[in-house]
């Protein structure tokens, strides 16, 4: 089952081209991690699956035409933006009593089972919440929604970690089964390399990278080598080279794990790592890359 | 962080099961419901204004009976007058208040949400830009003017009982009072009035408030006021003639040639003759007004699929 088909999807804001022939194919069950630069066309590219903007090209979700139908697909994918985007006025039971009016598919007792564990009171306005709390709230009542595609964009900015860390715990033990599919895109890219089944890596309107994480941890490897083997790790023609603290670091691609062992401790390199070879080496491309930001 | 990820509970359905899709008027209802969360002038505002008048009122009554004492000496037309200014002037106080909140409610209603961010929200669930804007829509031309004629039903019959009593206190006759004061008949023509005119030929006023909202960027009320204002303005520099003007205060008071004779009488007999019910809802200037407001509303509805965040 496919849940999201692109095909050279495009859109352009004045002579801005936001997003220059994406094409993307998301199958069922699936947690996909969207990653780029600031600009790449990342919001642009959710907005699109969304329904919230419009694009040309082909763009199907779950067989629907986003911009068309947005209010029924609605129905079958929810989403949480970059920033709390829950109306400040609002009080918790409120929310909760909306969502419950206007969606078929809200379980309104997972969502109240969810708050319990926190300790937002039902009685606050959004505004009173701490962000970390707004995000908690939206996140029970987003859990709370039976749906096929959940996509969040930055969903844990400007979280502290415990925060962030309970976040992607919740969204994997209670939310995700196999049947759901999930779409993420994140700056804080080190800690969802583990949530992740699927990394796809976005620059300047395209899709420059993408590849299933089992496919990755066999066909990346990252190995630290003393000073003396700088020539010999050379000479295997590394994707990148880094030197930190005195010690030589080397991302290879499709490297021979056991020839690579001989030179030192062999990894498995972070996405961000990868990330900026990969984004690095594009032509002209951004070359400050996403670091994750708490390494 | 756990990297199993398939510690599923059994409670979960499966995905994409058929779910009943909610009927649209139980959407709209809560949409509605959502508006008054978030603007809750929209009673609080008529319930003050009514306040303030039960205030005077309550002033008023010290000299009731002095007062009633005048009127024995008038003809019967002119106690019926006198007798009525206070409830007409209850009622129609209440109408300009809540003229006032149902505009600044359009002017913003579609630009906060957007403002705020909130839209996002809003937006992730299965409620289309047509019935969030109708129900928007339906804040000034329907609900507020319910809620006008529910307080000032309320704000007559308290201060018809409080005369009453005082009356009675002072052994006097309330034969005039209850006689001259046609209560019922002014409860009925009061809700035909609000919602005919402040409800139908006030709506494109509000589609224009509500299409300016979901558009501007900044500053919606300016955007909203400012432009008729100039094209008043350029028609009388112009041609010295304010045909514009006159057309838009015109339907203001439900005039349905030109704004001429539309003056805000407040007396009964000046609304009755001015607001016949049939001259009033077979107008061609209400039906125009009407598909005016239809075409505002729904360029609203298209501006707010593509408006994102501001």
């Amino acid at each position: 089952m496919i849940v999201i088909e692109a095909r050279g999807v495009r859109k352009a804001f004045g002579t801005t081209i936001a997003l220059d022939g994406v094409d993307l194919r998301v199958e069922e069950g699936r947690i996909l991690g969207l990653i780029g630069p600031n600009g790449a066309g990342k919001t642009t590219a959710l907005n699109a699956i969304l329904g919230l903007t419009s694009h040309e090209g082909d763009l199907k979700v779950l067989g629907r035409d986003p911009w068309v139908e947005r209010d029924q697909l609605m129905r079958d994918v929810c989403f949480m933006a970059d920033v709390a985007v829950l109306p400040r006025w609002m009080r918790v039971s409120q929310a909760l009593d909306y969502v419950a009016g206007v969606h078929p598919r809200f379980d309104r007792g997972k969502a109240e089972s969810f708050l319990a564990k926190t300790t937002i009171k039902r009685s606050s306005k959004v505004r009173e919440l701490s962000k970390g709390m707004v995000t908690q709230l939206h996140l029970a009542l987003v859990m709370a929604i039976d749906v096929r595609l959940l996509v969040l964009d930055e969903p844990t900015l400007g979280l502290d970690i415990l925060y962030r860390k309970q976040f992607y715990d919740s969204l994997l033990n209670d939310y995700y089964d196999r049947s759901r599919t999930i779409l993420v895109t994140t700056h804080q890219v080190d800690e969802i390399q583990q949530v992740l089944t699927d990394v796809t890596f976005m620059d300047r309107g395209r899709i420059v990278f993408a590849c299933s994480m089992e496919a990755f941890e066999s066909r990346y490897l990252e190995v630290t080598v003393k000073p003396e083997q700088v020539e010999a790790a050379r000479a295997l023609k590394p994707m990148q080279e880094r030197q930190v603290l005195g010690r030589y670091t080397y991302l290879f691609d499709g490297g021979d794990r056991t020839q690579l062992a001989r030179l030192g401790d062999v990894r498995t390199p972070s996405i961000a790592d990868l990330f900026v070879a990969v984004i690095g080496n594009q032509p002209g491309g951004t070359q400050t890359g996403q670091r994750g930001v708490i390494r | 962080m756990s990297t199993q990820s398939n510690t599923v509970p059994s409670s979960f359905g499966v995905p994409g099961e058929a779910a009943a899709p909610i009927p649209s008027t139980r959407i709209f209802y809560w949409l509605v419901r959502r508006e008054l969360w978030e603007h809750r002038s929209i009673y609080i505002a008529p319930l003050a204004a009514g306040g303030i008048v039960l205030f005077g009122f309550l002033i008023s009554l010290g000299h009731l009976q002095r007062r009633m004492r005048d009127l024995l000496a008038m003809d019967p037309m002119m106690q019926r007058g006198a007798i009525e200014t206070h409830y007409m002037v209850a009622a129609g106080f209440l109408m300009l208040t809540s003229m006032l909140v149902g505009a600044f409610y359009s002017i913003e209603a579609l630009h906060g949400e957007r403002r705020d961010r909130s839209i996002l929200f809003w937006k992730s669930l299965p409620v289309s830009d047509l019935m969030t804007v109708l129900s928007k829509a339906a804040i000034p031309i329907v609900v507020l003017q319910l809620i006008a004629f529910v307080v000032s039903l309320a704000l007559q019959w308290i201060m018809l009982l409080l005369s009453s009593a005082v009356l009675l206190g002072n052994h006097a006759s309330l034969a005039m009072l209850w006689t001259q004061l046609p209560i019922f008949q002014m409860s009925g023509m009061l809700l035909y009035h609000l919602l005919i005119l402040h409800g139908l030929w006030h709506a494109p006023f509000y589609a224009w408030f509500l299409m300016v909202s979901s558009w501007a960027k900044r500053a919606p009320f300016l955007w909203a006021v400012v432009p008729p204002l100039a094209i008043g303005i350029v028609e009388k520099i112009a041609f010295n003639t304010s045909y514009f003007a006159n057309m838009l205060w015109g339907h203001l008071g439900g005039s349905p040639d030109s704004g001429s004779q539309a003056q805000g009488g407040m007396d009964m007999a000046g609304m009755l003759g001015r607001f016949a019910p049939l001259e009033l809802l077979t107008a061609p200037a209400l039906w125009v007004g009407l598909a005016l407001a239809a075409i505002f509303l729904a360029v609203a509805v298209r501006l707010r699929r593509d408006r994102g965040p501001i």
